[in-house]
């Protein structure tokens, strides 16, 4: 039925990964990895160039100065509003996903200081249930908007995740306009706003606050779109381009500034604070 | 055990008691016209004090999506005294899946932005059911930028299943065009208000959504997903949507509760596809007085209010 068109999530991947042979064969050239060999190059296959995912707390040490980022709301944590239950209850896939990843939710914050430059410092875990928005996610990301602009420092923001958390139900689409409104908070003040988009970064958090940063950068063949090529394949049968949503695919349509490489995106998100910096300062 | 069971009972009536009184400082009651509605919708309140059933919660999307529902445009015709629409992006095309334009209620200038269906199937081909490209909300936000300009308040009828998920629709930018809709929302110095008046689906809903006031009607439904998507993901089975439904709670009563819409607007008996005037009188009430109510306040302070609003969403635990 037309009019029951799903036009939501499909990236949130709550389900773990089966376990495979070799977690770090690259999905691109089938080279296989130690994790050593991988982590030294910041997951990035040295054949092929291919961009494993990242752990949050792993992006943090690859972006941050050493030593520099300081945890805020490291306490935070998702109610279950809705005493969520589908198969499982919400609660049972928090505790789940908590264990799983070390992490509070699905995205950590805190000062930092990258290159020289301090910011404040915003990164998304796929690993947490998807990545998935949902009320703790967006308060952390309205806290870490609240802290630029009252320190008047720009805010980097590194997203990956599914879109909105549906287990918080209208709660969870409430957290786009409200993060939204913290981007707005950060114009005022005025605070940069750097948005990495990191593979998958889709539905409710494209259509957010990732999608209004003063300079929107992208990891190479990273998926980003509002709908994902599963879900627009089985609801308008169109013959999807083979580079559908894929970061080159939205330079091309002018909807991200720069495309860059793990190894350089240091070094470049340096450039970038400095060109944000106060002239005058 | 004993013990248990009252203080559930307990908590049930004091909950209740909540939403009552909820309810009673819902600006829209205190509308001519709409007081006879109250006896009626309270009654509902004391049917659902226990907890919706599965059942209750299909029964309002189902009515939702009914095909004789009144649609933007019927609401229109019935509520302005003119209207003007406005047509096209300025950049790129003309939505027909969503309406925007300016028209007169009660003596002065509004605009008006609305998602439009279509009722046979050559309309609904032609409004795409509903569901927008980022042209549409591109439109929306040119026409609230004319408003702005020139002091009308914003009225947006929200009824989409959702944007539209299509490889064009991404090409020129669906979730950026979304997020900037709401955002110019967030930023208008003009009152607005909002009515969820049938299927608020997701993000291609909340792109038009985010007004100093946000109301819904009594049979609209607001997700973050539709109940076929949520059980495809989940259940892992498009046909347990009704479970699926019941779960994420899409319903006015549920949205009210979460303070994600600030009042519920009655429908005539039956629902708003028995009767197309009944409905828009009710509805053209509740928007009359959530109008008022925003109204009267300097403008940098109801800015500073809705972002207050919206940025207090969500409940968690720290």
């Amino acid at each position: 039925m037309a009019s029951h068109i799903d036009v939501s999530i499909e990236h949130r991947g709550p389900e773990p990964e089966p376990q495979k042979k070799h977690p770090n064969t690259c999905p691109s050239c089938h080279s296989h990895y130690k994790d050593e060999e991988l982590d030294a190059n910041l997951r990035v296959c040295p054949q092929c160039g291919h961009h494993f995912p990242v752990r949050a707390r792993e992006r943090v040490n690859q972006l941050a100065d050493r030593g520099t980022f300081e945890e805020a709301d490291a306490g935070l944590r998702s109610a279950d509003p809705l005493g969520f239950f589908d198969l499982r209850a919400y609660t049972e896939r928090l505790a789940e996903a908590e264990v799983a990843t070390g992490l509070g939710d699905a995205m950590i914050a805190g000062g930092a200081i990258i290159e020289r430059r301090p910011v404040e410092l915003a990164v998304m875990d796929f690993g947490f249930m998807g990545g998935s928005m949902g009320s703790a996610v967006g308060e952390k990301f309205v806290r870490a908007c609240e802290r630029a602009a009252d320190r008047r420092v720009p805010l980097v923001c590194v997203t990956a995740s599914g879109g909105a958390r549906m287990q918080e139900g209208i709660l969870s689409l409430m957290q786009l306009p409200k993060t939204v409104s913290a981007v707005d908070e950060l114009r005022e003040a005025p605070a940069a706003f750097i948005s990495v988009m990191t593979h998958p970064t889709t539905a409710g958090v494209l259509a957010s606050f990732a999608s209004l940063g003063d300079l929107i950068v992208a990891e190479p063949g990273a998926l980003l779109a509002f709908t994902g090529p599963r879900v627009v394949q089985q609801t308008t049968r169109e013959k999807l381009p083979e580079d559908f949503g894929l970061a080159e695919s939205n330079q091309r349509f002018g909807h991200v500034d720069a495309i860059v490489s793990r190894p350089e995106l240091r070094p470049f998100l340096g450039r970038v604070l400095t060109l944000f910096e106060r002239n005058g300062n | 055990m004993a013990t248990e069971e009252g203080t559930q009972g307990e908590a049930e009536q004091l909950k209740l008691r909540g939403r009552l009184a909820k309810l009673r400082e819902l600006p829209l009651l205190r509308g001519v016209g709409v007081s006879g509605e109250m006896a009626r919708l309270q009654r509902q309140i004391d049917r659902i004090g226990e907890e919706a059933t599965e059942d209750d919660v299909w029964q309002a999307v189902e009515l939702a999506r009914h095909q004789d529902r009144p649609y933007t445009l019927d609401y229109v015709e019935r509520i302005l005294d003119d209207f003007v629409e406005l047509h096209g992006d300025r950049s790129l095309g003309d939505d027909a899946a969503l309406v925007t334009g300016l028209g007169r209620l009660e003596g002065r200038t509004i605009a008006l932005i609305g998602h439009q269906k279509g009722r046979d199937i050559r309309e609904r081909t032609h409004r795409n059911f509903g569901m927008t490209y980022p042209e549409g909300y591109r439109k929306a936000m040119r026409t609230m930028e004319v408003a702005d300009r020139h002091g009308f308040p914003v009225i947006t009828l929200v009824d989409t299943p959702g944007a539209y998920p299509g490889v064009v629709a991404e090409q020129h930018g669906q979730g950026g065009w979304i997020a900037r809709s709401q955002l110019a929302m967030l930023r208008l110095r003009v009152p607005s208000v909002t009515c969820i008046i049938g299927e608020g689906g997701s993000g291609g809903a909340v792109a038009i959504a985010v007004a100093d006031r946000v109301l819904m009607q009594e049979n609209a439904i607001y997700s973050v997903i539709s109940p076929e998507g949520c059980a495809a993901i989940l259940w892992r089975d498009a046909g347990e949507a009704k479970k699926a439904a019941a779960a994420f709670k899409p319903d006015a009563i549920h949205c009210l509760e979460l303070g994600v819409v600030d009042a519920v607007v009655p429908e005539p008996p039956g629902g708003a596809h028995t009767d197309h005037d009944a409905a828009a009188e009710l509805l053209g009430a509740a928007v009359r007085d959530a109008l008022l109510d925003v109204e009267g306040v300097d403008f940098e302070e109801r800015r500073r209010a809705r972002h207050r609003k919206f940025r207090n969403m969500g409940v968690f635990l720290e």
